[in-house]
């Protein structure tokens, strides 16, 4: 899903930077209250940023024949909810832009727009949806983090069609092409990013009730 | 636990079968990276568009490159151990400790 640096024309980037701005500073206003209120859950906090740093440094071969990484950013946003990531997000993506030559600085709004905004935002929605509709805490999670993987691929799919119409076809033809290689490599790679976020609340709710009930997690008795 | 093993041992599987099935024959690039196959479409779409920033740096080469995703990866694993492993410690009563 990265964007290549200067892969985007300047007012694309420009707007995807605008757009993305606002949400990135909410959410270190919000990375800073749960620091304040929650300080025992600092350390959760952390974790899942690490779970988006791990998960976004492995590029899975898929059924496609090609290969993508997952983005890990569901976890958090389904324990802290979606704007932190937009933080932790960033953090990833500027380490992958400066470090490694992946995404870049020109095109940061719009890979943050993505990963770090509408990835964690659908996780978010799906999950609360999930346990809404009373299905299982286990299903909810795998459903949030899947899909708002698969959502940031064609997050990314659309704003390169966006930016690069089929000169024949238009947007839409643009959209799909893009999407023909983001998303359905993505598949697969989803479920896979599903599985390991159920894996970790799984074990977050053997061992880290205190601070699961703190953030509001689990304040019933859910499993 | 074993239910989480069950689910570890899926997710492994699930990264496996492609390299275990010919999905990738007669590609030019088997498993070349996503990122880079758009960027090919791009070159398709717009032939004359030419990328108007470059990486301030790159990883000089493949090796300093899988370098760094490594101490990523490392990094994040690492801290998610330590956590795990300081929960654990503190969920279990101290006479039953090893």
């Amino acid at each position: 899903m990265h964007i290549m640096e200067g892969f985007l024309p300047p007012a694309h980037a420009a707007a995807w930077g605008a757009v993305s701005a606002p949400f990135v500073i909410y959410g270190v206003r919000r990375v800073s209250r749960v620091m304040r209120e929650h300080p025992e859950a600092k350390l959760l906090l952390a974790a899942s940023g690490a779970f988006a740093f791990v998960l976004s440094a492995l590029k899975l071969p898929s059924v496609t024949g090609s290969c993508s990484h997952p983005t890990g950013v569901g976890l958090g946003a389904i324990l802290f909810g979606p704007s932190v990531m937009a933080v932790l997000g960033t953090i990833v993506l500027l380490f992958q832009a400066l470090l490694l030559a992946h995404g870049g600085l020109t095109t940061l709004g719009a890979n943050v727009f993505s990963m770090a905004i509408v990835g964690p935002w659908v996780a978010y929605a799906l999950f609360r949806g999930g346990r809404g509709l009373g299905l299982p805490l286990s299903v909810s999670v795998f459903l949030g983090a899947t899909l708002g993987n698969l959502a940031t691929y064609v997050t990314t799919s659309v704003q390169l069609g966006l930016a690069f119409p089929d000169p024949a076809s238009g947007v839409a033809d643009a959209i799909a092409k893009f999407a023909g290689i983001f998303a359905l490599t993505q598949v697969p790679l989803a479920v896979v990013e599903g599985i390991l976020t159920v894996i970790v609340v799984n074990v977050l709710m053997q061992y880290s009730r205190d601070e699961l009930r703190a953030v509001r997690f689990a304040p019933r008795e859910a499993n | 636990m074993s239910r989480n093993v069950i689910l570890l041992l899926l997710a492994a599987a699930l990264v496996a079968a492609p390299l275990l099935l010919p999905v990738a024959e007669g590609l030019e690039e088997p498993f070349a990276g996503a990122d880079g196959q758009a960027e090919g479409v791009i070159a398709e779409l717009a032939p004359d568009y030419e990328p108007w920033a470059a990486a301030l740096w790159e990883p000089p080469s493949g090796e300093i490159e899988s370098l760094l995703f490594s101490l990523q990866a490392g990094l994040g694993a690492g801290l998610i151990g330590y956590y795990i492993g300081l929960r654990k410690r503190r969920a279990t009563p101290p006479r039953d400790r090893a």
